[in-house]
Order: C-alpha cells, then structure tokens, then sequence
C-alpha cells in the first residue's frame, strides 16, 4: 500500500537547470523553449513545471508554476518542452524577459496528466485565455489515438486568446469566442457545449482556464454522460506537495469530501469531484 | 576531513546530522522522498497532527511576501490514527529518524495525542507544537501564555514519561520569550523548537480584504530569520543547557551557522524546501563545509559560539 503511494506522487520529477533555447512573444504572451533532454519522456499532457525565478539574490522565494504546453524531440536540441507565460506578476516578468541561452532552474515534471482514452472517441478540448496552452499538446496526441478532436478557445477579448498557428494544424476544428467580440464569435465558450452535449456530439471534455470556466463547464455535464477532465490552477507555494496551501475540495468515491493538492492530485481533476461551490470554504464537519 | 564530528543531540536523542526538516514544510515525508534519500538529514520533523481529522482553513492560504510568505493551513490533516496507521510505517522503512510534531485544540487533545504517540516504535522525539499561529481563536496559541505553556507540557510530561524527548514550540510573538521557555522546560521539556511563524497580514489590492481566507497567516523564510537568530541567542543566554532546534528562514548554510553560533543545536529547514526540494541536504552539506572551514573539530564545539567573552 505504502508502494502505491509513492508511485502517485511525482514519481519522475527532477531538479535541474535547463537551458532556453527560445523565447518569442506571442500576441501579449510569451511561448518560452526548454532543453529538458531526455525527461520529455516522462513528461504527459496537463504535467506542469515549478521555475525559480528573479534569480540568486531575489526576494521572490517561491517558484513559479506553468503549465507544459507540449513536449518535443529534435535533432538539433534533443528533447525540448514549451509553455506559455503571461507577463503579469514580477516572477512571471522575470521568465518573460530571459533570454535564449539562460539557464534556469526549474523542477519537472509534476502533478496529474489528462486521461488518454483507449479507443478513438469525439473529444472537445475547451480553454481559457492562455489555459489554452496545454491543449495543443494533448489535441497530438489524442489525434495520433484517432480521436476528433475539436477544440473552442475564449476569453475576455481577443489580445488574451492563445492559439499558435502551428496548433490548429492539431484539431479538427478550432472555434474562439471572445466576450467583446473582437476575435470570433461574441459571448462564451459555454453556450456551444450546451448544444454540442445536448447533440450528444462529444464523449469527453478536457478544460484548462479560470475557475469559473471550469465549473460552468461541470455544471453542464452534470448528469450527462459526458466526462470532463479539468485542470485547475490553484496558488502554490511549492508545486511538489510540501505546503499545503493549493487545496480543493473534492469528493472521493466513498462521498467524502477532501481538502486535495491541486499539485498533486491535479492539476487534472474530474470536473465532476470538484465541490466548487465549497472552494475559499471549508466543509463544515469532517464525517 | 572524515574525523570531523557533525552529530548532535537533542535531550538523549541522539542524531548523526543537525539539520532536519521543519514540521509543516514536509507533510509526512514521502514528498520530498522523490528528491533524496531522507535518512541523509537529522530528522523528518512530521507536520503537526491533532487527534481528529481536519480540513484546515479555507483558501486563500498562501500569499508571497518579500522574501518570505504567508501561510494559514490551519493544520489540515488526517488526525491521529490514520497517520500512524499509514505515514509513520513508511518513514520507519526508509530508516529515517523520525520527530513526530503533534497540535491540541485543548490540555486534554495534547495528552492524549501523547499517549497515542508513546506506544509507536522508531520515533526519536515528540515536538509539542503550542504556537500555530492559524487557529480560529487565537487564545488557543498556549505559547503566548506561560501558564498555559507549562500546564500543556506538563500534561504531556506526565502522560508519556521520562523516556521520549519533548520538544517544545516556541512563538516568537511574545514579550518574553525567555520567561516562557524558562516554564516550558521547569514543565519537563527537553529541548525547544524555535521559532515559529510570525503573525502577519497581506490585504489584496483587487479585493482590498484581507487576501489570505483565514486573514491573518503565519509570516516564514528569509524575512524572519533575524527574529529567530534573536530568539535562540536570548534563550540560549538564559539557559544555556537547554538544547534548541533552530528554525525561521534558513535557506543556506550560512543562515544554518548562525543559528548554531547563536547557540541552537540542529536546524530545521522550512520554507526553503518549498523553493529547492533539495534544501535540507544542500545546506547539511554546506553547513559542514563552513565549520570545518572554520576550524571547528565538532558541531558541539560551535554551538553558542557567538556567547563567549569578548577576545583579549
């Protein structure tokens, strides 16, 4: 029992200095290349990095965490992985301005991954602003499975939509949705989904953006039989199960509900678990 | 190189290596596992466990504060039982030497934790965590009353007798600190733990509430480690005898020889775990460097250092 544990948490991550190869803006975000070497092997879709950031001499003494938006093998640089910052707070900055060639530290990689279904199923893979990221890399692989994959992207407005050229060659169709209407079709991503369940056009669900998106999309598949995989983003201080402060509550199979580490257990959770009208709560009486 | 003598103890609990990890910064252990083998620290300091299981505070629970963090956990965890049940066994096979950290919400849950935790082979000590800073009521911090502090250590004297070493956590919010150590070990305490997190507040600009759902948190890392080097230095100069496991902002070697020479006997690596996994043993090692630099035979003989006479 105690083996099983151990297996869940972490088992491949790794403490290492990795060099940028690449660091390019993209609209108001910046898409930044690793070279990891050989650890893309462990890495899967949903996986997140923990980087230091400010430097040595820095105040900032937590790392920050990212997403992994796909992970690639080349000649030239071996293995690599990318993700995608957003240039908000002074750590995220400090990451936004290295340069190709710096060496960072960084932990990787950590936390759950998106299930992959074992035979080709209608997959509709839904983000918010930059929750996007992740996506791209997990539409290869479920299109290398045989799976459709369609893909709906929103946000506030269209500077806060992430969707690289080479990423749409991944899905079947991709469709955007900003609230001001100034990329795409005007409103949320959750009013297509409504209809794309009712049609019983899509077997799974895979989400990755703000809180809210993630329980409206909950809500909907509530008593459907469509599964929904989410990937939360919850603020921690260490990203590798240490300090408790990114917890959820989430109900178990024996209805139970737990404070679980959104490190750990997630990033990707069953949007169905999640108790998110309990989150900033706690559950009054531990049963 | 190899003759010099880095081990230390803490009441008769013996330990080849000083530096530990903190109680709240490793869960249980299997966690930074993945990083390196735990039996090449001190000690696993567990997270403070109370006798029933507990959700802890809601979130927000963590905010960034220059060079340090707030934390309010309110110690979640999965009480008593099941933690011995399934995380005590696990850290025994890894021959990790074990200091279980336990939490009372009253005197009595304090005792009988106690005498849960006598009966469990393979521990080396019992840290009695009276400060945490994130419980609903802040009088149920015994460590900021010395009565208080002495009747919870002399319940837990009592219930598990001479045998395990009892280490006390101290807070620093106090005005006398050494007053209440000086109570605290009279209570039957063998060493003490200091310090704790310190009591601080972040209000959110967005929300402009207080940011952490539990409002106040508990201050760590770097920010505070004067505060801890002040408090080992007044409480080992009242009482020098008394072993101290120092702890508050420890991210180097360097920090971890202050504490030494300020006159605690180990360290405890905390918030610095949460920023490099592979803290603890990167400043065990720096730690011995620097004192074998500095000529000193043993860690013993640097211990309080910074006490002596002035030179002549």
């Amino acid at each position: 029992m105690v083996k099983d544990v151990m297996s869940q948490i972490n088992r491949s991550a790794t403490h290492m200095r990795a060099t940028i190869l690449a660091n390019k803006r993209v609209g108001q975000y910046h898409q930044i290349v690793f070279g990891i070497g050989d650890l893309v092997k462990s890495c899967r879709p949903g996986n997140f990095v923990a980087i230091s950031v400010g430097g040595d001499s820095s105040r900032m003494i937590l790392r920050r965490a990212f997403a992994i938006s796909r992970v690639s093998e080349n000649a030239s640089f071996g293995g690599t992985m990318e993700l995608i910052a957003a240039p908000h707070g002074s750590g995220s900055k400090w990451l936004c301005s290295q340069i190709e060639g710096s060496e960072v530290d960084i932990v990787l990689p950590l936390g759950t991954a998106f299930g992959i279904p074992t035979s080709p199923v209608n997959a509709l893979l839904v983000g918010g602003g930059y929750g996007s990221a992740p996506l791209f890399g997990l539409a290869e692989v479920l299109k290398a499975r045989g799976c459709k994959v369609d893909m709906l992207l929103g946000a506030s407005t269209s500077a806060k939509i992430y969707a690289p050229m080479e990423g749409k060659r991944s899905v079947n169709s991709l469709k955007i949705y900003t609230e001001d209407g100034t990329m795409g079709e005007l409103g949320r991503v959750t009013e297509p989904i409504k209809v794309l369940i009712e049609q019983k056009a899509i077997d799974v669900i895979y989400s990755c953006g703000p809180m809210g998106m993630l329980r409206a999309i909950s809500e909907l598949t509530a008593n459907t039989d469509v599964v929904h995989q989410c990937a939360v983003e919850e603020a921690m201080a260490c990203g590798i199960g240490i300090c408790m402060t990114c917890v959820l509550p989430v109900k178990g199979e024996d209805g139970q509900i737990s404070m679980l580490r959104s490190c750990i257990d997630g990033p990707v959770m069953d949007g169905s678990q999640v108790q998110w009208h309990l989150v900033g709560q706690v559950p009054e009486v531990y049963s | 190189m190899s003759d010099f003598d880095f081990s230390t103890t803490l009441g008769n609990a013996f330990f080849n290596t000083p530096i530990f990890t903190a109680s709240g910064c490793a869960s249980s252990g299997k966690e930074l596992a993945q990083f390196f083998p735990l039996k090449d620290i001190g000690a696993v300091v567990t997270k403070s466990i109370m006798n029933k299981p507990r959700y802890g505070r809601p979130t927000p629970r963590m905010a960034e504060t220059p060079s340090g963090m707030l934390n309010s956990i309110g110690l979640q965890g999965p009480g008593i039982e099941a933690f011995l049940a399934n995380d005590i066994p696990w850290l025994v096979e890894q021959n990790s030497r074990i200091i279980i950290s336990i939490a009372g919400e009253t005197i009595e849950e304090y005792a009988t934790l106690a005498r849960k935790v006598r009966s469990v082979a393979g521990i080396s000590a019992i840290e009695v965590n009276i400060s945490c800073p994130n419980v609903e009521n802040r009088g149920l911090v015994f460590a900021c009353d010395p009565d208080a502090s002495r009747i919870v250590i002399d319940g837990v004297r009592k219930t598990i007798g001479g045998e395990l070493p009892i280490i006390a956590k101290l807070s620093p919010d106090v005005t006398n600190l050494p007053e209440i150590a000086k109570g605290v070990v009279e209570a039957g305490a063998d060493a003490l733990a200091l310090i704790n997190t310190v009591l601080g507040m972040v209000v959110n600009l967005d929300t402009m509430r207080p940011h952490l759902g539990g409002k106040t948190g508990g201050l760590s890392g770097p920010a505070i480690k004067p505060v801890a080097v002040r408090a080992i230095y007044q409480v080992h100069a009242a009482m020098p005898e008394v072993p101290i496991l120092g702890m508050g902002g420890v991210s180097s070697g360097r920090d971890a020889l202050e504490f030494i020479l300020a006159g605690a006997s180990g360290v405890s690596v905390g918030t610095a775990s949460f920023g490099n996994p592979h803290a603890a043993v990167d400043i065990q090692s720096e730690l011995r460097d620097l004192l074998i630099a500095k000529g000193f035979p043993s860690l013993k003989s640097a211990i309080g250092y910074a006490h002596r006479e002035a030179d002549l």
